[in-house]
């Protein structure tokens, strides 16, 4: 499912934060750039305290039960017809695209998915397309490499809203890397059930990024951060290097502070 | 005489793909040949927008012949008979087999010629020929090849991909009486040529796959690009065409869309040199061609797919391989490692209606759900959608009636007890705050060692606070 042409609403006064699970426990910093990105704008941001997961471990293991026990809980979870930001494409995607196949039949949820699919936001395109985001650029010059999580640019075209608010940053370039659109090798738990696979294309992702010149990598998903990151550290440990060769972070907090924070 | 392998695919498959993965020579193979692929399929399809119209008229024509499966199988039947050519339908590999060797039979036949068929691969016919005495001799340079070497193909449309010219050089001159050691391809493919030459004019019976079998006209479509395939279907006395009922279309000017999809997509080519258009065997007035003609259709498990209105896209395949050659899984194990006829994502979304559920529940799992292969089908199979189905099935309570075949059979209790456990933390906020609350605070406790993902990754360690204790004390400010 390619990801569609959509219309944008006018920037808005509140938005809700889905911060999804990988965020929420391992990577709050990346919640809390998005959501002081997207307050300096003045949208007030509204965290429903009840939120987990979008439920797409489950969904995408072969446990479509376990996975709608914990989707209908999230569905219940954004009364006002506030715009839904998430800070995954990944997630954004599940929420978008599969809760209404998942509720596929339900006179009662079926409708409602769709409702809150038409209102879901990746970060990224909620930045370009309704906020219309231009901020000075006030770093040092860097070069750093992009990588868009699959499901952030097949579901919601998400290589391109990356791309245009990198563009936007007038001392950073853009590296170039061999197949930028190539799988990470993270796939949830593929990275588990199929160890041996998945270290063979995550160290080539690695070693494509170092190649190319950048000296971080920025991603708006940090399933794909988690796996590229955790590869390249423990390959520098391996080589007993104490400086990270890849350094990485969520475009989020990169933007967050190239624009200067509460400066910018 | 070596007996059918039969494949239990998900024994071994992790074993299979760990070695394949570990092998510098058959990963950086791949690898080009993979990238090669893309490149050359990419700049057949310069605009995007044309090539969504392509892929949109070419699923149609493909969904439009499945909808209409029997009434068009029957149609195709008709004409072909009186076209004069001879249909015969099989069940199973086996009835597959027999049927050929009742022809063999008949007409006392020693020796066969085959172009390339994936279908004769998925029965096993090769096998079964020499059982009974007949030589098959592939006649596809690759098919050459990897039948030399005695392995099966490893590509559905470039068999022999996982070849190195050295190695080809090695196997041509241990095998090929007289032929001394050579890397020139050139002169490579001239000793293959020679040897082949000789076997189609010896030829009983000359078999062949159908890329499309047109109902309105009774006419088997056949594309290739060596010529070989041209001369199996017109040099022997006898021509065989096998293949799966899903291959079947409406109309015969339906082929021209699906043709310039078809080389595009598949080897980047804007047309295949050979296309056969097969109507009959040669008439009285006719110089050559067959003086008969046969068409096996085969079922092994094709019904189950079509019985189900999701499944049923997988027939919509038109064997162009571009799923595979995207494939970032595909690319770092190969197509042996699947152990199945049809490998990479194609194949872990058929394969499991051939073998069973269960037989094939490891390769509906051994992929990132990435989505490239949906990217480039040209006929817009939903390939990840598929396999999340089958992960489904696989892992389904047992016994539902009608229920697809194996299903349920990978269903794992510890899996599915994490998984209900799973569910009730994520479904439960207070729960839920609980767990990653005490996560948080322990997260010293947290082990080094986490399975499978700090074999070659750093360990996951919890935040010291969450994003939600994070935004209560930006609040508090």
């Amino acid at each position: 499912m390619a990801h569609d042409t959509r219309s944008y609403p006018q920037k808005p006064a509140d938005a809700y934060l889905f911060a999804t699970c990988l965020v929420d426990q391992f990577a709050p910093e990346a919640g809390l750039d998005a959501v002081r990105l997207l307050e300096r704008e003045g949208i007030a941001i509204h965290f429903p305290e009840q939120q987990t997961c979008c439920g797409q471990p489950a969904y995408t293991s072969g446990y479509p039960d376990e996975a709608r026990a914990v989707a209908r809980r999230q569905i219940e979870l954004f009364p006002e017809a506030w715009p839904v930001i998430v800070p995954s494409g990944s997630c954004a995607a599940m929420m978008r695209h599969h809760y209404p196949k998942l509720f596929a039949g339900d006179p009662v949820l079926e409708p409602k998915a769709r409702a809150l699919g038409e209102r879901i936001f990746e970060l990224t395109e909620f930045l370009v397309h309704v906020v219309g985001f231009r901020r000075e650029d006030r770093g040092e010059p860097c070069t750093v490499a992009l990588h868009t999580s699959c499901h952030a640019r097949r579901e919601m075209g998400a290589h391109e809203t990356s791309a245009a608010l990198l563009a936007g940053l007038a001392e950073v370039t853009v590296a170039q890397q061999a197949r930028a659109e190539e799988c990470c090798g993270f796939g949830g738990t593929f990275a588990i059930r199929h160890p041996a696979i998945s270290e063979a294309i995550v160290s080539d992702k690695v070693a494509s990024l170092v190649d190319s010149g950048a000296s971080r990598v920025v991603s708006a998903d940090c399933g794909c951060l988690f796996n590229i990151l955790g590869r390249a550290e423990h390959i520098d440990r391996a080589a007993g290097r104490g400086e990270p060769s890849l350094p990485g972070e969520h475009l989020a907090s990169f933007l967050w502070r190239r624009t200067a924070g509460e400066q910018g | 005489m070596s007996e059918p392998i039969h494949f239990q695919p998900t024994t071994g498959f992790a074993e299979r793909a760990r070695a394949a993965a570990g092998d510098p020579a058959l990963r950086r193979g791949f690898r080009g040949a993979m990238d090669f692929l893309q490149a050359k399929r990419l700049a057949q399809f310069p605009d995007a927008g044309d090539l969504a119209t392509l892929r949109d008229l070419g699923a149609a024509i493909r969904r439009h012949a499945l909808e209409n499966l029997p009434q068009l199988l029957e149609q195709l039947e008709a004409k072909l008979v009186a076209n004069g050519v001879q249909v015969h339908w099989a069940e199973t590999p086996a009835q597959a087999n027999a049927i050929v060797l009742d022809i063999a039979h008949r007409i006392d036949a020693k020796r066969m010629v085959k172009g390339k068929s994936m279908v004769s691969e998925e029965v096993g016919l090769n096998h079964a020929m020499e059982a009974a005495g007949i030589e098959a001799m592939e006649t596809d340079m690759g098919e050459y090849i990897v039948q030399l070497a005695g392995e099966g193909p490893s590509h559905i449309i470039m068999p022999a991909i996982h070849k190195t010219k050295q190695q080809i050089a090695e196997l041509f001159a241990a095998r090929l009486p007289g032929v001394e050691y050579t890397e020139n391809v050139d002169e490579l493919i001239r000793i293959g040529r020679e040897v082949l030459r000789r076997k189609f004019a010896a030829a009983d019976i000359g078999l062949s796959g159908v890329n499309f079998a047109a109902a309105d006209t009774g006419t088997l479509c056949l594309v290739e690009n060596e010529g070989n395939g041209r001369m199996c279907t017109t040099v022997p006395r006898v021509h065989i065409a096998i293949t799966g009922i899903e291959k079947v279309i409406a109309r015969l000017d339906h082929v021209p869309l699906l043709n310039t999809l078809l080389p595009r997509s598949a080897t980047g080519q804007a047309v295949e040199t050979y296309q056969n258009f097969i109507s009959g065997p040669r008439q009285p007035d006719e110089l050559d061609g067959p003086d008969e003609v046969h068409l096996i259709l085969l079922d092994n498990g094709r019904s189950q797919a079509h019985a189900d209105l999701q499944l049923r896209a997988t027939l919509q395949c038109i064997r162009c391989g571009a799923c595979m050659n995207h494939c970032p899984v595909y690319a770092r194990i190969g197509g042996h490692a699947y152990g199945t006829t049809y490998p990479g994502p194609i194949g872990a979304i058929i394969s499991p209606h051939l073998l069973g559920i269960g037989a094939t529940a490891a390769l509906a799992t051994a992929s990132t759900l990435c989505g490239a292969c949906n990217e480039v089908c040209p006929v817009r199979i939903p390939i990840t959608e598929i396999l999340i189905r089958l992960r489904n099935e696989a892992q389904a309570r047992p016994a539902a009636v009608g229920a697809l075949r194996g299903a349920g059979e990978a269903r794992s209790a510890l899996v599915s007890t994490i998984f209900r456990a799973w569910a009730a933390v994520y479904s439960h906020p207070a729960l839920y705050r609980l767990v990653t609350w005490a996560m948080s605070r322990g997260r010293g406790l947290t082990p080094r060692t986490q399975g499978a993902w700090t074999g070659i990754r750093t360990p996951l360690i919890p935040a010291r606070k969450r994003l939600r204790d994070l935004l209560a004390e930006r609040r508090r400010q």
